[in-house]
């Protein structure tokens, strides 16, 4: 069962807190003057960082010590960055990947 | 509300946002169909497209429902997922800055696409705050169809999507590839896989993403100095 109360606070809390990012800086920082540099800095670099980590947090439930040891993930994200190289295109590249992990854990596994 | 229709800016718009149409709509697709997977309709995909309106963050608030955490972690969570957007807001203070009534939706619809295309050269001639709103609209109501459509895809079990939670490692994996093409996210990056790692082997599977993210922090804070030289 799904708790309605609590899924429509998170959903909520996280709109909120993504509305005051995007559009609070332009309350917050006139133009005139200058931003807090760490603020600056830190949005520059976390994209990168947590994107990393999230692609972690993917792949947290793999267990390599028992069959069929993440082959299913390892491959189809093997794919997934093959396909980007050679195609360029983001959408082809999840296609490809998805495709490959619906079929390996659906008929292979 | 006066001339709130000008052709030639939407003609101008719709032109520009073509490469998001199909990608929002068939991410959109993606991300409603793993929301449907654990037992929401396309209502709340909708109004998530609507409100949250960010690719990234939709797809980890399918595992913040999926695992009903705390209001405090969807919170910090969020901060640091959409982080990078006071960045894009403060660049654009100063070219939003005359836009009246429309600033507040235009600073909101900045998501990383909508980012991008609003900063492209156009001609003179046009409109440029209608050209701006059109576009933002346009690509958020790309966003929002793609979600509703694979809300009702997934909610008419037309087939078997067990396995489809990859679109969301993919589309991780496809962004990180992207960054790693500018030098200076190299290390950023380093730093978040092997933090990640690291937190994953401390805190296990079940308590990631919080510990994660406060790690992942402090450590670019101690190498400031580092990474800042390359940026």
């Amino acid at each position: 069962m799904i708790d309605i109360q609590h899924s429509v606070l998170i959903v909520l809390i996280i709109s909120l807190v993504t509305i005051i990012l995007r559009i609070g800086p332009a309350w917050i920082f006139p133009p005139d003057k200058p931003t807090p540099d760490i603020l600056v800095y830190l949005s520059k670099v976390m994209p990168p960082a947590v994107i990393g980590m999230l692609i972690i947090y993917c792949f947290r439930n793999i267990d390599f010590t028992q069959y069929p040891f993440g082959i299913s993930e390892i491959l189809s994200g093997i794919v997934t960055i093959t396909s980007f190289l050679i195609t360029k295109s983001t959408i082809l590249s999840i296609l490809f990947g998805t495709i490959l992990y619906m079929f390996m854990i659906q008929v292979v596994f | 509300m006066k001339n709130l229709i000008d052709k030639t800016a939407l003609q101008k718009a719709f032109i520009t946002s073509i490469p998001t149409l199909t990608g929002y709509i068939i991410m959109g697709i993606a991300f409603g169909l793993l929301l449907s997977d654990i037992g929401y309709n396309f209502i709340w995909a909708g109004l998530m497209g609507l409100f949250i309106y960010g690719g990234t963050m939709q797809f980890v608030a399918v595992d913040l429902l999926a695992n009903q955490v705390t209001l405090l972690s969807a919170a910090l969570i969020t901060f640091l997922i959409h982080s990078r957007h006071i960045f894009y807001s403060i660049s654009m203070i100063d070219k939003y800055k005359d836009y009246g009534i429309y600033r507040p939706y235009l600073f909101f619809a900045l998501t990383d696409e909508t980012y991008a295309l609003v900063n492209l050269p156009i001609d003179s001639e046009i409109d440029k705050v209608k050209y701006d709103l059109y576009l933002s609209i346009l690509n958020q109501i790309y966003w929002i169809t793609g979600d509703i459509i694979g809300a009702l895809i997934g909610s008419f079990s037309l087939f078997n999507t067990e396995g489809v939670d990859f679109t969301m490692t993919a589309l991780f994996i496809v962004i990180f590839l992207e960054q790693l093409q500018t030098k200076s996210n190299i290390f950023p990056a380093v730093i978040g896989l092997s933090v990640s790692c690291l937190c994953l082997v401390i805190f296990g599977p079940e308590n990631f993403l919080l510990p994660t993210m406060v790690s992942i922090v402090i450590t670019l804070l101690i190498f400031r100095k580092r990474i800042e030289k390359t940026l």
